[in-house]
């Protein structure tokens, strides 16, 4: 078994957090929008739109090169992070080359944009992703009835949860 | 290194005030660029090798692992980004 053999077949959780992104960033799009346009006006508002769309796309193309090189080798793995960072750097710098003399560009508006998004994102993100390896990307979110099933049961009138409760009490009291 | 003080010193003399300020601005643009994305480079490499090492010798824990890489890259190419932020800066405004 060697680097260039090892693969990780089955589900990737790296696409599945950086879908959560995604839609975190469209969620806290227009919040933003309306802050660029207000300071910048009509320039501040067309460049946040293209900033936040950069982060996106940046966060999106990186899971990807993760999700599909994981599959074929480790090794690939690595090769594909290190040259996916210079190929995103330049593609953001690309991108940014291309719109730098349009009209509805403000380069300050574009460059907040991108810093605050990446890392407002992955700050808010960092809440939502589990450490276990029993749910290896996102925390499980919690049932209608309260953290777990536990509740579910206790609302029910589950007469063995009752007694356990009763046992937990017994014992406290004791350990007290 | 006579010829590069000549070439320099018949630019200073090409160069009005503001043409110096624009070229220094440009070089210091450059510098913080490509300055700004050899450190992430690193880290990113240090990172992903260590992950990879991590995922090889414990393969149940891939996807553990594999979330935190995730997170630990987005993290640490903040800094390259912040270093094309001062590049637009210096350059462009």
């Amino acid at each position: 078994m060697s680097l260039f053999t090892t693969s990780i077949p089955g589900p990737q959780p790296v696409a599945q957090v950086a879908k959560d992104i995604i839609r975190r960033g469209l969620i806290v799009g227009p919040l933003l929008l309306i802050v660029g346009g207000s300071i910048w006006g009509l320039a501040g508002l067309s460049s946040t739109a293209y900033g936040i769309g950069l982060v996106l796309v940046n966060f999106a193309m990186a899971a990807a090169f993760i999700t599909y090189t994981s599959r074929i080798s480790l090794g690939l793995l690595m090769v594909s992070v290190m040259f996916g960072f210079l190929i995103r750097l330049g593609l953001i710098f690309l991108a940014f080359w291309l719109a730098k003399d349009a009209g509805w560009m403000h380069p300050i508006a574009l460059g907040m944009t991108i810093i605050v998004t990446h890392l407002g994102l992955l700050v808010w993100e960092l809440r939502f992703v589990s450490a276990s390896l029993a749910y290896p990307g996102l925390k499980p979110k919690k049932s209608k009835f309260g953290k777990s099933s536990w509740n579910f049961r206790k609302q029910k009138g589950d007469s063995k949860v009752e007694i356990l409760d009763e046992r937990e009490t017994k014992e406290s009291v004791k350990n007290d | 290194m006579s010829l590069t003080a000549t070439i320099i010193a018949q630019a200073a003399q090409v160069l009005d005030k503001a043409g110096q300020q624009t070229a220094n601005a440009a070089t210091g643009a450059g510098f913080a660029y490509g300055l700004a994305a050899i450190g992430p480079g690193i880290g990113i490499g240090y990172l992903v090798g260590q992950a990879v090492q991590a995922m090889a010798r414990q393969p149940e824990s891939a996807g553990q692992v594999q979330t935190t890489m995730f997170l630990g890259i987005a993290f640490t190419e903040a800094l390259a980004l912040l270093g094309f932020v001062v590049f637009i800066m210096l350059k462009f405004v």
